[in-house]
């Protein structure tokens, strides 16, 4: 239980004193999951859109398997891009394995079924009725899917924090392909399994608190964003 | 509402402007803050390093010490990646790392065989010890033997917690099941945690359970575990670490020339006197002993 305290206390000192380390791992999660979020989100919505829109052969199979994709096991996707990206596997001319290209490669497929699921969803709950209405007023096919995504801005968002949340925290991935090299891939998740391992528990709750403080920010913000434009 | 999609595209743009950040800050976060950068180093062609190591290098500290150091001497830039020994010579086989440091010498030998690796030398040594609650419920205390203190275990059948991960330490602590000619398969007293040594010393200290440990890590976690070493000192428990090469014939893209570099570097006096001193201000005793030159026969474990 002191430990706990301790490492909330840790937290704060390590926080106050801006210590580089601490800063530089903090910003390098924030970058890479932050970088994964976006690229799924461009990919994800575009593909939820669409599968979302339309209908064809196997749809229901793919959805299925875009849900089955929201609980994908990060150690498994990280040992498959590991092996994907080793300096003489299929992409191992591209040399990103243990920098964080290769975090983000992971994290990206870690969340783009979240985001994509969601996006489906969301998308499949807008009434069909207003496509309908949308074009017989007259508009263009890129207007009609600029209303729909207006229309299901507050779940998109919300695919936005589900994928964000699922990749900030993930650790499997981003320790197999990162490698937890200091300066170089060192994220919060990797960096508190190794405090742990070290036996300095309270560092690594502090850690954990420093991780927590990170997602609830980014939440904060993008709750803001979703409960202003509600407001209107 | 204008507001809102504005706000999400911004989002947007930070978001990807972090990860463009990410991107070009990525040479100057080669070099780590903490590591002091008074003369410009050596620029090797190829500065690339991949070290694959085992877990106890990272858990004691060692690797934090002596890889800035090595970088800053040579230029390269070192991927010190730590997993079990297991893993590690698994990566040096398939070429996926340059250099080994690792603890197992029975696999590393028959490594050095297939002819995987090249100039494998001696660096170190700690011991294994085996440690168990103080109350002692299979009476190993002052057992000389490590074989025969397993035995006494298995037939008390006190709670043993076993790595089970292939690692360096378990391997060890295979063969001495094995000496000691006890099946533990399927032994409701013998579980395998699959993890690695500071958490398994953890669950062992948890389950006041008897098991094997390098000292170095023990050392470094005992104020958290409540366990004491019962049996230490037999020539079986010598802890023996090689630095192997990786064979550069496995694929072009092995950096011969900094696997040789990092192998010189940890037998070299300098470094071996870093590594005697190691430790001894935090735990009142070194953790690993210098062996650079010696032979296993003189350290007397074979």
């Amino acid at each position: 239980m002191d430990l706990i305290l301790q490492g909330i206390v840790q937290a704060f000192q390590l926080l106050v004193r801006g210590d580089p380390e601490m800063l530089r791992v903090a910003a390098l999660s924030l970058a890479v999951s932050l970088g994964a979020t976006a690229i799924s989100l461009v990919l994800g919505v575009a593909s939820g859109t669409a599968i979302g829109l339309t209908k064809f052969m196997g749809r229901r199979f793919l959805v299925s398997l875009i849900n089955t994709g929201m609980g994908s096991p990060p150690v498994v996707v990280g040992l498959i891009v590991t092996i994907l990206l080793w300096r003489n596997g299929p992409l191992g001319a591209l040399g990103l394995l243990y920098t964080p290209f290769a975090m983000v490669i992971a994290q990206v497929i870690i969340s783009l079924p979240i985001v994509t699921g969601f996006t489906i969803a969301s998308i499949q709950q807008v009434d069909p009725k207003l496509r309908l209405q949308i074009l017989s007023l007259g508009a263009s096919r890129f207007q009609m899917l600029w209303l729909f995504l207006k229309e299901t801005r507050l779940p998109l968002l919300a695919a936005v924090m589900a994928g964000f949340g699922a990749i900030i925290s993930e650790v499997g991935a981003s320790m197999m392909v990162g490698g937890n090299i200091p300066g170089q891939t060192r994220v919060l998740t990797t960096a508190i399994v190794m405090e742990t391992s070290k036996g300095n528990f309270a560092l690594a709750i502090a850690l954990g608190v420093i991780l927590m403080v990170l997602v609830f920010l980014v939440n904060m913000a993008l709750t803001i964003i979703q409960q202003r434009s509600r407001a209107r | 509402m204008k507001n809102a999609v504005f706000s999400f595209i911004g989002l947007l743009l930070l978001a990807s402007l972090v990860l463009g950040i990410a991107g070009c800050s990525k040479p100057s976060s080669l070099t780590p803050v903490s590591s002091p950068t008074p003369a410009a180093p050596p620029k090797p062609a190829n500065p690339a390093l991949i070290l694959a190591t085992t877990t106890s290098t990272q858990d004691s500290g060692l690797l934090d010490v002596l890889v800035p150091i090595f970088q800053q001497k040579t230029g390269y830039v070192v991927k010190p990646i730590a997993v079990g020994t297991g893993q590690a010579m698994a990566m040096g086989e398939r070429g996926e790392a340059d250099v080994l440091l690792v603890h197992a010498p029975e696999s590393e030998v028959k490594f050095m065989q297939a002819g995987h690796g090249v100039n494998r030398k001696l660096v170190m040594h700690n011991d294994f010890i085996i440690i168990g609650p103080s109350a002692d419920p299979a009476g190993i205390k002052e057992t000389t033997s490590a074989a025969a203190a397993l035995k006494k275990i298995a037939a008390a059948k006190t709670l043993f917690i076993s790595r089970g991960d292939n690692s360096g330490t378990n391997q060890l602590e295979l063969k001495l099941w094995k000496t000691a000619s006890i099946d533990v398969k399927g032994q409701t007293w013998y579980q395998e945690s699959g993890q690695g040594m500071g958490a398994t010393l953890g669950i062992a200290a948890e389950k006041r359970a008897y098991t094997i440990t390098d000292r170095a890590t023990y050392l470094a976690l005992r104020k958290n575990l409540g366990l004491d070493i019962l049996v230490e000192k037999d020539p079986i428990l010598l802890n023996i670490y090689h630095v192997i090469q990786v064979n550069p014939q496995k694929s072009d893209k092995i950096n011969a020339e900094g696997a040789k570099a990092f192998a010189d570097f940890m037998v070299s006096p300098e470094t071996q006197e870093i590594i005697r001193n190691f430790g001894i201000d935090k735990f009142g005793e070194p953790l690993f002993f210098p062996d650079a030159g010696k032979t296993e026969a003189e350290l007397g474990s074979v």
